[in-house]
């Protein structure tokens, strides 16, 4: 695969209409690529408060779009970058443990109870420090390794967090985590954190396609599929690496405050060994390909996860199988459609769009 | 974006030199770090046969506690081994990082309880386990390894699907409680060893340590096993087919080797150790569930620090993190854990490709 077609068309499209309507501004432009379903989305889920229950809200979506920003990084990093790194749970619990420490929590030993414009810009920087360093040391290796060293690093801030009492209040983390209440709003009250939740997951949905289009992206993307090329292109291949994951982190340490946020609270279950697995299974349930891919992961995952103990029962089986649902469910996706839900959409497309005679389909792997 | 690993070349062909020519080497290449090594192992063995003096029990505690901790970590670095080198060949010849490794030990612990619990042999649970874990292996490298063959990173997180349903499978057959496989009486106990922990105060006798026989007879059949692989790897036909593969599969099956039964073996091989090493860590700790994820972790620490694909690697590895966790739990017990990843942290930023990797 070169540089995703869909850059190209989309590079491709911008040119002929620049040429066809001079006098349109860059911004028009931009909003006219937005496909029509995207519009649809964006109405839908701006008016969705006031309809959904406040459960549905809070617990559905707003877990939805946490998850799907922390998948949304690791798809970054996995589709643009080619490094499929499971680091990216362990990050956002680092922005969420520095959140509880450096701002207030119920355990008031250990924070330091900041206000939160110095607390929340130093989550995020150290969350960012940490991802670049595990990057810095994951991109030493390719391929698969990067897997397993992430793996290991992730279990290994798991099992320090739990031991540690100074700094990260060991096995019982910190309770009592809240939003602070700006312009006198309760973000964690339904509907604002319904909307807070959606505005961020936006935010870096429009960043992370944004930037795969640009220069850093693409030549990311180039990296991914060949880096001696771009080694002998002059690209700084090892820095460019690293820059991924340093902005997957910024991401991932949203994703984790807002997390921190919506539970009140951050322990080492949080960012467990099947926590952080469990959003590699996210992104590739929804396809790594595009950057929807993650919120589709996620809304699923969340729906099957919430519902689980109800569908299991009403098959007649016990509800503490949740696990097995979600594996089966994970192992069918990788089976037939390495690229999860959104590959699988996108074959169904191509082959209605199939010419007979040349028996051609663009889909698939 | 899957697809692309398949395109992925890996520079090294790792694995399995004949290691004297490789050991004067290096002393050769690097005399100042050598001369450093052999001082350390000539500290060490004279710490185990020495009887302490007073400065050195004032400095880290009393010699029992350390004799314990070292053959601890060696019997620990032991299972390890068993767990990691299966993990460590079957990555080295089919490039499938088989993240459920961790699942095979643990149903190996669980039918090797079973096996023991009926039939009342622990010996039996030995080769039982051996059969149905690579039986399970072969299964799974027939109808799903080979399916995608090539496709690194697809292969890899189908084994972790796999281990997803394995463990709440597991926990739905087993539940949650701890099971503990009882060796035979004969195995019963400590043993006395030849090592000296100190001087009785009152009569000038000498004191022994002690030690479980089980943990000895394991570290025994562990050394076996490392070494009969070592032979059967670098001695014979079928071992220099698994050679072959592992340096170049493609020109090995244009030779008209017979792969796919080459994988076959090696996987259900694999497999079959890691069960074994389960009924292992289940005679020495505890079957439950959890563990299957901390002996994946492990045996990942233990390849990466010692080198995907070398078998001798992973003795190396396995033997540093066994020794890393005791000592660690033992001097500094908060950080155990942490301990052993800084280990894995430090083998990757200066030696990348792992201690007995070849670049």
């Amino acid at each position: 695969m070169s540089i995703t077609e869909q850059n190209l068309n989309s590079a491709g499209m911008s040119g002929e209409q620049a040429e066809n309507k001079p006098e349109e501004g860059y911004f028009t432009r931009l909003l006219s690529q937005v496909p029509a379903g995207y519009w649809v989305l964006a109405v839908v889920l701006l008016l969705m408060p006031s309809v959904a229950s406040n459960f549905v809200l809070f617990q559905i979506f707003g877990w939805t779009f946490i998850l799907g920003m922390i998948a949304l990084s690791l798809m970054f990093l996995a589709g643009y970058g080619g490094m499929v790194s499971i680091v990216q749970m362990t990050v956002a619990g680092i922005a969420g443990y520095m959140v509880a420490i450096i701002g207030p929590s119920a355990i008031t030993d250990i924070s330091l109870g900041w206000p939160w414009w110095i607390n929340i810009p130093l989550a995020l920087v150290i969350a960012t420090v940490f991802g670049s360093l595990t990057g810095a040391l994951a991109v030493r290796t390719e391929g698969i390794y990067t897997i397993m060293i992430t793996l290991a690093i992730a279990s290994a801030f798991f099992y320090f967090a739990r031991q540690n009492y100074v700094m990260f209040n060991g096995f019982q983390g910190f309770n009592g985590v809240l939003p602070p209440e700006l312009f006198g709003v309760n973000w964690r009250g339904p509907k604002a954190f319904y909307y807070l939740t959606l505005f961020w997951a936006t935010v870096s949905f429009l960043v992370v396609q944004y930037v795969s289009r640009a220069p850093f992206g693409l030549a990311l993307q180039g990296v991914r599929d060949n880096a001696r090329r771009m080694e002998a292109l002059g690209f700084n291949v090892t820095a460019h690496r690293i820059a991924a994951y340093a902005f997957a982190a910024l991401i991932a340490g949203v994703g984790g405050i807002l997390l921190t946020w919506q539970s009140a609270q951050i322990s080492p279950g949080t960012i467990g060994v099947g926590p952080v697995i469990d959003v590699l299974v996210i992104a590739v349930i929804g396809g790594m390909k595009r950057p929807i891919g993650p919120f589709i992961g996620a809304f699923i995952y969340v729906v099957l996860k919430t519902f689980a103990i109800d569908i299991l029962v009403s098959l007649g089986m016990s509800g503490d199988r949740f696990q097995l649902l979600i594996g089966l469910g994970f192992l069918l996706i990788v089976f037939f459609s390495p690229d999860g839900i959104l590959g699988l959409w996108e074959r169904l497309r191509s082959s209605k769009n199939r010419d007979p005679l040349l028996d051609k389909d663009g889909g698939g792997l | 974006m899957l697809g692309d690993f398949r395109s992925h070349k890996y520079t090294g062909n790792f694995l399995l030199r004949i290691e004297g020519v490789s050991m004067r080497l290096f002393i050769e290449r690097n005399p100042v770090w050598s001369f450093i090594i052999f001082c350390l192992i000539a500290f060490l063995v004279w710490m185990i046969f020495a009887i302490w003096p007073e400065w050195l029990i004032d400095a880290i505690g009393r010699k029992k506690i350390f004799l314990n901790a070292l053959f601890n970590g060696v019997t620990l670095g032991a299972l390890y081994f068993l767990v990691a080198s299966g993990f460590t060949l079957i990555f080295g010849l089919m490039r499938n990082v088989n993240l459920a490794h961790g699942s095979l030990y643990l149903l190996g612990g669980y039918i090797g309880f079973q096996v023991a619990e009926w039939s009342g042999y622990w010996l039996l649970a030995f080769p039982v386990t051996f059969v149905v874990v690579g039986a399970l292996g072969i299964l799974l490298q027939v109808f799903v390894f080979r399916k995608m063959e090539g496709e690194d990173l697809r292969q890899t997180l189908v084994t972790i699907g796999i281990s997803i349903v394995m463990a709440d499978l597991m926990l739905w057959g087993w539940g949650g409680d701890f099971y503990n496989i009882n060796p035979p009486s004969w195995l019963n106990g400590p043993m006395d060893t030849f090592f000296v922990t100190g001087v009785k105060r009152s009569t000038g006798d000498l004191i022994y340590m002690k030690y479980p026989i089980v943990r000895l007879v394991i570290l025994a059949a562990a050394i076996v096993i490392g070494v009969a692989m070592w032979l059967i790897l670098n001695r014979t036909q079928i071992g220099m087919l698994i050679r072959a593969g592992v340096d170049d599969r493609d020109m090995l099956s244009a030779t008209g080797a017979r792969i796919q039964l080459v994988f076959i073996g090696v996987f259900a091989f694999g497999a079959g150790l890691a069960g074994v090493a389960g009924v292992v860590g289940g005679t020495f700790q505890t079957v439950a569930p959890g563990e299957d994820i901390r002996f994946l972790l492990a045996s990942l620490v233990v390849v990466i620090v010692g080198g995907m694909g070398s078998i001798s690697g992973a003795a190396l590895g396995a033997l540093l993190v066994g020794l890393a966790e005791q000592f660690g739990s033992v001097y500094f017990p908060t950080y155990a854990v942490v301990l052993t990843f800084l280990i894995m942290v430090v083998v990757l930023a200066f030696r990348p490709q792992g201690i007995m990797g070849r670049a």
